[in-house]
Parts: C-alpha cells; structure tokens; sequence
C-alpha cells in the first residue's frame, strides 16, 4: 500500500518540483571531471550547488545529514 | 598567438572558417584551423595552424583575431630559433603506428570497416569522434547506428613480419592493447558483442598481463590462433569475410562487422634523420642500438634515449626508462647541479590573527564566458550584501598580470584578509591567485574560488537566470567558507641525505652506483656474504653479451667506490622514520646496528622456482636453464656429445600456484638452444612451449632458431609433455599439434625453463610500509605512471622484487629507482603542512578508526597520550580519517568540518 505522505508531494501537483542538490565533489576526479563538462560544454539542469573536497573519504554521515538539515533534497558524492 | 593572454574559451575555433582533418582522432572527424590540438593539452592554449590557416596562407579572414576576447592572437608571431648550452640530450622521439595502406594489407585502404587499432582507441575514446559509443565506420553519419555485432582482431600486422615489410621484430604491446579493447568493446557496446582475436603466439608477459588474458577467456573472447592471409568484402552488405584454419584443420569462413588490424610501432623517418644527424647508432631495425648492460645510453658519449626509440615497449617500461635517462643524464652533470638556479625571495607574512574579517572579492566576466551568460553586475551587487564582504570588484580577466598587480594593491589597499575570486576553477588557478595573496604579503591559504564558468556559465549558458542564481549561491558559499580560513603554516623538515639500498644483485648495485654518482652517500645492504645475486649463475644476454665479465667490473666498481659502504651478511631489523627522515636498525654477523637514511631502494630480488615435475632432482638429465648455463660456462662435454637437447617452457608460470608469465624463460631458452647449436651443430634440438614470448627484437632469436632448425612443439596446459626415466637418458612423450598424434623422443638433456618466485617477503614489506601484491611482488604506486615508487612516499622499487624482468630491464629500472630516490635526496627540506589532517589530542579517544582507514599510513598511535597522532610528512590531506572519525577529532586543514558546514549551510540560504 502505497505511503501518504502530505509535505512537498503536494507542491510539487502545483509547479515542477525542482530538486536542490548538494554535491560533494572529490578535487581530483569529480570536480576535474564537472570542469570538463564545461570546457565540452555539455549543457545540464542547475540544480547542483558543488562543494569540493579534497576526496570522497572525507564526506561523512554528518556533512549529509547537515546538507538535508540546510534543505538540500538530494545529495550526491561523487569520487 | 600568446599562450599567456588565451584564456581557451573557444571562441576563435567557433568563428574559424577553416574545417582540417584532425589528425588526433585519426583523421575520422574534422577540426578547425585554429585548435586545442588534443584535450589534455598542458596548457590548455589554442594554437594556429600555419599549414591551413586561411589568414597565414592567404593574408585574408582573420576572423579568430576579431573575435578573441582577450587579444590573444599574433599572426606576425614567427619561428625562432633558440641555441641553449645543455650538458647532456635525453631523445624521447616515439614511434610511429605502422600504415597498413602503403603496401594494401587486408584492403585497409578501400574496405570502411578495416580498421586501424589506434584508429579503434578514438573510436572508444570519450573526446573521440563518437564520444565514445561503439560506432561502425560506415554508420558515422547514420543518425541510428546499429553498432558491430561481430568485431575481429587481426595480430602481427606490420611487426614479426619480413614478407609484407621488414619488421621482424615483435611491437611487444598489441596482444595486451589488442586483448584491452576486446574487454573494453565489451562494456562499450549495447548489445552482446562476439570478438575474436586471430594471433600466432599471445604475448601478456607484463605485470598482471597474464591474470587480464586469462580474464578475457572468461569473459568469452575468442582467441583463435591463425594468420589471417586476407580479407574480403562480403557481396551486397559492408561485412568482412575471413578464411582460417581452426586448430582441428578445418577451414573456416566467417564474416565481421569490422576487422581491426593490431598495428605495429616503428621508427618514424624523421627520428631515423635526427639519428644521422646527432651521429647515433640505430640497429637493423632503426632502433637505438645499445648494449643490455647500458639500455638508455647511445653510441654518443651524453646522448642518452628512452621510450619506443630504444626498442618496443609498453607505458611502464616507457615511464621507467625516461626516468632512467634523467638519472644518466644528472650524473655526469652532479657537479654543476643547482649553480644555474635562482632562489625565488620571499615576502614577509602579515599576521592577520587579531584583524577583523574583510573578505574582498573579484568577479571575473572572462570576457564573455561568464559576462555572456551570467549577469556579472548583478552577482557583484550581492556580493557586497554579504556578511564581512568589504570590498568587491569586477573584473574582465581576473588572472591578467595587470589585474594581479592590481589585485596586490588593493589587498594592503583595502586591508582585505580573506580573499574570494569568482571566475575559473581552483584545479587550473587557484596556485596563481595564491601567488598573488603571497606577493600581497598574505598567507596563500586566506583564499577560495567560485568555479562560476566551468560549474556555472558554461554549462547553464541557455539559462541565464538560473546561472546568475546559481552564480550568487557559489559566491555566498565560497564567502561563508572564506571567513572561517585561517593561515596554515607550512614547514620544512631536514632531509638526510643518504640511501639505503636493500638488495647486492644488478638493480642494487646499479642502483646503488647512480646515487654514488650523483654525490650521496649509499649503504648497500646484502644478505648473503657476497655481492651479484642469481646474476652469478647466468651465461649470458640475449644479445649475446658475457654478463659474467660486467658483473665483475659492477662488483670492483662498487667496492671502489668511497660512497658506498657495503654490509654482508645483514637483514633489517626493524624501520623507524618516513621520507626523508628513515631510521634503520639492521642485523649483521657482528650485532645490531642503525643506519639513517633518506631514501631506500628495495632491490632484494626474485629466486628460482624449484620444479617438482618432470623428473627434477631425479634424473641427472634434467636440469633447469641456471644448470644449463653453469654447463655452458664450465664447457661441460655434455654439450658438445648430445644427440638431442629438449626444452620445456612454462614450468611453474602461468599455472594456478604462478598465474604469470616469467617474462625472461622464452629467450634464455632459445638463447641456450642457438648456443647448443653453435658449439654442436648436429644436435636436434625441441622446444615445448605454450606460447614464444620472444618481444621486442628478441624475435630475432626465435627466426634464427628455426633457421638452424630447432624444432618447436606446442603443449596446452592440460596435456604437458610426459617424461620418464630410460637409463641415461629420459624419454619425453608429448602430442603433435600438427599431426594431432603422441610422438616420444629420447632425450640427453632435458632443460626446464622454470619460473621465477617471489621471496613473499611479508616482514620487509611491513617494515617500509608497502604492498605486496598477490605473488609476493612488491606492488608499486601505480602500474603505468608511477612503477618504481610506492604510495608511502621515499621508498622505491626495482629489479626482480618487482617483476621477473631481464637485465637490461632491470638496469633501467635500478636507474630509474635512483632517479625518483634523488627526487628526494637534492631536496633542501621536505615541505609538510598545508592541506593535511590534524587529530585534536582533546577530542580524541583513541578508538583507531583514523589509523585503519589511512591510505598511506601517516597515521600512528601514541600510545603514552593514547590518542592518535597524524604525520605530516606523510599525509596527503584525503581527509579519510576525518569522516572516520566518531568524535569530530580529525581534521582536515583548510577543509574542516566547519567550513564545510558553513558551505552546506549557505548553499540554499538566499
């Protein structure tokens, strides 16, 4: 049975729910790799807000609890 | 054009008229006149093509100069000739992939879907022209391309081959490349994708090389050994038609989407000029010739060569051998080292500790890659609204020289402290803006950037809204983070300048020898009491050199030589210290003793596998190829009055207990045959093998071996020759291939051509802190970039305890050994601080999480305290242990948790 729940489901009938994301990006893959995409100019929705990181090891459950506790709807670690 | 004003945005191959075949990608997509020539170009700068620039040739266009936004381009730039005075040349010229066109092999030349396997690589590659999906040559311009379903490969083409052109020798890397894009074809394509690989012998005796063979079996690559004669159209569609014989005998035909043809490498012609030109030696086959006992150095006295020049070979091989060169090339120069450098002079730090916060911030339009899209006005007004935010100011390139200068002013100008720039990435700017904080007198780490072009303008650039909001929210970020910076000292900690080399054999001394040159002292550790390892036991090189009599001028040089003093007889007992700074105790026949040392080597070596198959240690004639040169050394008469001689290969490798290949048994096999042969030329000679691994020139000796008429048998693992005992001799019974019959021969001397071990050498390992990997080798920091240096940073690698290897390998790699230990030893102090972990002592609990998850053991536990403590010296700043960490104690400076928190806080806070 499906869950009911009546938060943000019930804003997103009325606009496009447009998620915001934090994104925790390691320096020397992920981030090098976002910096790439822009100079191909690959072209993505600007949802992300990217917070570099020396690498992905150093994100812990803290930093992706306190990112839902700043409103972020999704998280994404990327290393 | 002025590398120094092109900020590579791109603009001036957008308006260029020109379209040239990209010769990058292999000439299957176009470029522009003006271009990046491949994307990871260091530094990322657009360059002219003077060949097909409309402007150059024709005096008319020049739209690239009217449209840069940074005056960037000069047509009246020309070519300068530079003299410089140099000591020593290092030629590193590569190679050139062997052009199937010129003489119409398989019809590459009119047939599409022949293709060339680097012309696969960019079609493979994600900056390719098909951005990576597995596209057939005739669908390129197919807006649905169905892909290959059937894709073969066809080895040996332009190498191992006197017929279709004169390149006997074996190019050494196509069967691994060949195997590696049958894999990656795999994961690359949509659909299940059949590859067959047709091949004569595959040759994966590289590092791990065997374990990735294997592998591709597994994952259900054909591997079908047969020389492919030609290939022809199949009527009505694009497919490709091959005609074989299976191993039963049968022919076969059968059709593929496309054939890759394995290319060889060869010399290009303008390296074979350069050669003439520079009075070098090449051999036969215009590779440098050279002796094994000296693989970079040329026939001119302070030429020296490494890479594809010297022979066919692989990356690592490549990599080790460059740094082989450096290490040549310094020695002879030691004595001059550092008398051409200047020392850069430093400004004195401005302590900012009792200051209020004043952030100052640069937002930078990049003319109009970010100007174009965001609206940078609009970002500047906010950003002065924000909290601490004195100062803020536009700028159209904030990394000109002339807003550097500025930006040094306002910094004292204006009392910033904390400096924000909006503009590029950190990856490519961050080091000259924190040039400019420290010409402004303030420490480099009071600083961040707002990556709004490449995370930002760039990618949003047909929403200029959302990209000027998102600009704002980086800004904010950057901000929030830049008031909770502080200075981070950085120090320098003394380096001792010594070695330790663990290891007497070739690679140690040699090794040894390099760092003796060069000017610092060596303690060269050996276990057994004399000097020379299993080198001792070996006749000669495949080129036929005596390495007898070089080993004894290594040992005299070592011994003469004042810097190194030699202990017999002695272990190590226990390792204190890291890079730099190494304290040894090691154990010798009279007590314990301790060394310090700011490098060491380990060089201790491989052994002889001692085989418990076929007879070994029961019958007198058996032997393996160390007996067989102690035989040939001594002029035994066995070898002159035997009747037949047989050879088994693969005794110990490439079996479960040893999934590898030994690398060197094939060649000393054929070598000691051709030997044989030499000194007996009635004697039949029988070589049992798997596969002849005879790379690179040493094919050589396998041709001439079956000239002279040595016969080769071919065994499959599950059907290994069988040999019994027959008085004297020993009968050896084995199945034909060819005849698919049991012959048996009786044979005088029966060589083993065994493995090489490892010495699994757990305790050594542990003691420098360093892997080992699966058999018992020393694994190395990085197979391909990094093969001589470990993750724990002042020990390297080399010689046998990394790999089986020949000498000539060995050499090079003992050399480049020396050249990465010297890296370290002419360093005036080792820099430690900046971005590294530091354990709060209050905080911590010594739970030893951090400890457990440090990549690179920086970590140790002080157990009087009983906290943790981090090693500067050794940390990278990953930051691991923080997020290991239950109690918030590790952190990582510059990054710690409440500049993180501060960024997650204010990245939705508008």
């Amino acid at each position: 049975m499906p869950l009911n729940f009546k938060n943000r489901d019930d804003d997103m009938e009325k606009e496009i729910f447009e998620p915001r994301i934090i994104a925790f990006m390691c320096n020397w893959c992920t981030y090098g790799a976002a910096d790439l995409a822009g100079v191909n100019r690959m072209q993505y929705p600007p949802n992300i807000r990217p917070i570099r990181v020396m690498c992905s090891a150093t994100v812990s459950p803290h930093h992706i609890l306190r990112g839902f506790q700043s409103g972020a709807d999704g998280i994404l670690v990327g290393g | 054009m002025d590398v120094d004003k092109c900020i590579a945005c791109g603009t001036c191959a957008d308006k260029c008229p020109q379209k040239v075949d990209d010769e990058y990608n292999e000439r299957l997509q176009k470029r522009k006149a003006i271009y990046v020539p491949y994307p990871q170009t260091v530094p990322l700068k657009y360059a002219i093509d003077p060949e097909h620039c409309i402007f150059i040739k024709k005096g008319k266009c020049g739209a690239c100069e009217k449209f840069c936004p940074s005056g960037a381009i000069n047509f009246k730039d020309m070519e300068k000739e530079i003299t410089l005075k140099v000591g020593s040349i290092i030629l590193a010229p590569g190679f050139k992939s062997f052009d199937p066109s010129q003489h119409d092999t398989y019809g590459y030349a009119n047939l599409a879907n022949v293709i060339t396997a680097i012309e696969f690589e960019r079609i493979l590659s994600a900056t390719g022209p098909c951005m990576g999906h597995l596209v057939l040559p005739t669908e390129f311009n197919k807006p649905h391309p169905t892909g290959p379903k059937k894709i073969a490969w066809l080895q040996c083409v332009g190498s191992r081959d006197m017929n279709r052109c004169d390149n006997g020798y074996c190019s050494s890397i196509c069967c691994m490349y060949a195997v590696k894009q049958s894999l990656m074809a795999k994961d690359h394509s949509a659909t299940p994708l059949d590859c067959a690989i047709f091949y004569m012998d595959i040759r994966t005796q590289g590092k791990d090389f065997d374990r990735y063979y294997e592998n591709a079996k597994k994952k259900g690559v054909r591997f079908i050994r047969s020389r492919i004669h030609s290939i022809a159209p199949v009527v009505g569609t694009d497919g490709l038609l091959l005609r074989y014989v299976e191993e039963k005998g049968a022919s076969v035909e059968e059709s593929f989407d496309m054939v890759i043809l394995s290319t060889g490498i060869e010399m290009h012609p303008d390296t074979i000029t350069l050669s003439k030109r520079l009075g070098i030696d090449l051999d036969h086959y215009h590779f440098v010739q050279s002796d094994s006992f000296h693989p970079v150095a040329t026939s001119v006295p302070g030429i020296y060569a490494c890479g594809a020049f010297t022979g066919p070979k692989d990356i690592p091989q490549s990599v080790m051998e460059a740094s082989a060169a450096a290490c040549s090339a310094t020695e002879r120069l030691a004595e001059v080292r550092d008398t051409q450098t200047k020392k850069i002079e430093t400004i004195p730090e401005r302590d900012v500790s009792r200051e209020p916060i004043r952030v100052g911030v640069f937002v930078c339009n990049c003319g109009i890659n970010i100007g174009g899209v965001v609206n940078v006005k609009e970002v500047v007004k906010y950003a002065m609204s924000l909290p601490n935010v004195v100062y803020v100011e536009e700028n159209l390139f904030t990394c000109s020289q002339d807003t550097q200068d500025k930006m040094t002013e306002l910094i004292n100008e204006k009392g910033l402290n904390r400096v924000v720039v909006a503009a590029c990435t950190p990856r490519t700017h961050e080091v000259l803006f924190q040039e400019t904080l420290i010409n402004a007198g303030l420490n480099k780490y009071l600083f961040e950037m707002a990556n709004i072009r490449n995370h930002d303008s760039w990618v949003h650039a047909n929403d200029p809204d959302a990209a000027t909001k998102k600009a704002k929210d980086l800004v904010r970020m950057a901000v929030a983070k830049a008031c909770l910076l502080s200075p981070l000292q950085e120090m320098g900690l003394p380096v001792t300048k010594s070695a330790l080399v663990i290891g007497g054999g070739i690679a140690g001394m040699t090794a040894a020898l390099s760092l003796a040159r060069q000017g610092y002292p060596v303690h060269l550790l050996e276990k057994a009491e004399s000097l020379g390892g299993h080198a001792k036991r070996l006749y000669q090189t495949f080129k036929g050199e005596s390495i007898a009599s070089f080993l004894e001028d290594l040992i005299r040089e070592v011994k003469i030589e004042d810097r190194i003093t030699v202990h017999m007889n002695t272990t190590i007992a226990h390792v204190d210290g890291f890079i730099g700074n190494f304290n040894t105790e090691i154990e010798t026949t009279s007590g314990k003793k301790r060394i310090e040392h700011g490098v060491a080597i380990l060089a201790c070596g491989a052994k002889e596998y001692q085989p418990k198959e076929y007879l070994y240690g029961e019958h007198a004639s058996v032997m393996t190829n160390l007996d067989l040169d102690d035989l040939l050394k001594i002029e035994d008469p066995r070898i002159k009055q035997a009747h037949n001689v047989a050879f088994i290969q693969c005794v110990g490798s490439r079996d479960e207990t040893h999934p590898y290949c030994s690398k060197v048994c094939c060649t000393h096999s054929i070598k000691n045959a051709l030997e044989i042969k030499k000194r007996n030329p009635e004697a039949n000679i029988h070589i049992f093998y798997r596969d002849i691994r005879t790379y690179g020139v040493r094919e050589d000796l396998y041709r001439e071996a079956r000239k002279q008429g040595i016969l080769f048998f071919r065994y499959e693992p599950n059907e290994k020759p069988i040999v019994r005992h027959d008085g004297d001799s020993v009968q050896i019974a084995f199945k034909d291939h060819v005849l698919d019959r049991t012959l048996s021969i009786h044979v005088d001397i029966l060589c083993l051509a065994t493995a090489i071990v490892s010495y699994h050498d757990q305790g050594l390992a542990q003691s420098f802190k360093v892997p080992l990997d699966s058999d018992g080798w020393f694994l190395e920091a990085h197979q391909k970039l990094r093969p001589v240096d470990f993750a724990n940073d002042g020990v390297f690698v080399c010689g046998m305890a990394h790999y089986p290897k020949p000498i000539e390998e060995s050499i090079a790699q003992a050399q480049a050994a020396a050249s990465r230990a010297l890296t370290v030893l002419t360093m005036d102090s080792i820099k430690v601080g900046g971005v590294t972990a530091h354990i709060e002592s209050d905080l911590c609990s010594g739970c030893l999480a951090c400890l457990n998850v440090c990549p690179f053991k920086a970590i140790t536990f002080n157990h009087r305290k009983g906290v943790a403590e981090v090693n500067q010296a050794l940390c990278k700043g990953c930051g691991a242990c923080i997020a290991a960490c239950p109690s918030e104690a590790a952190v990582l400076m510059g990054f710690n948790n409440k500049q993180l928190y501060a960024q997650i806080k204010a990245a939705f806070a508008a």
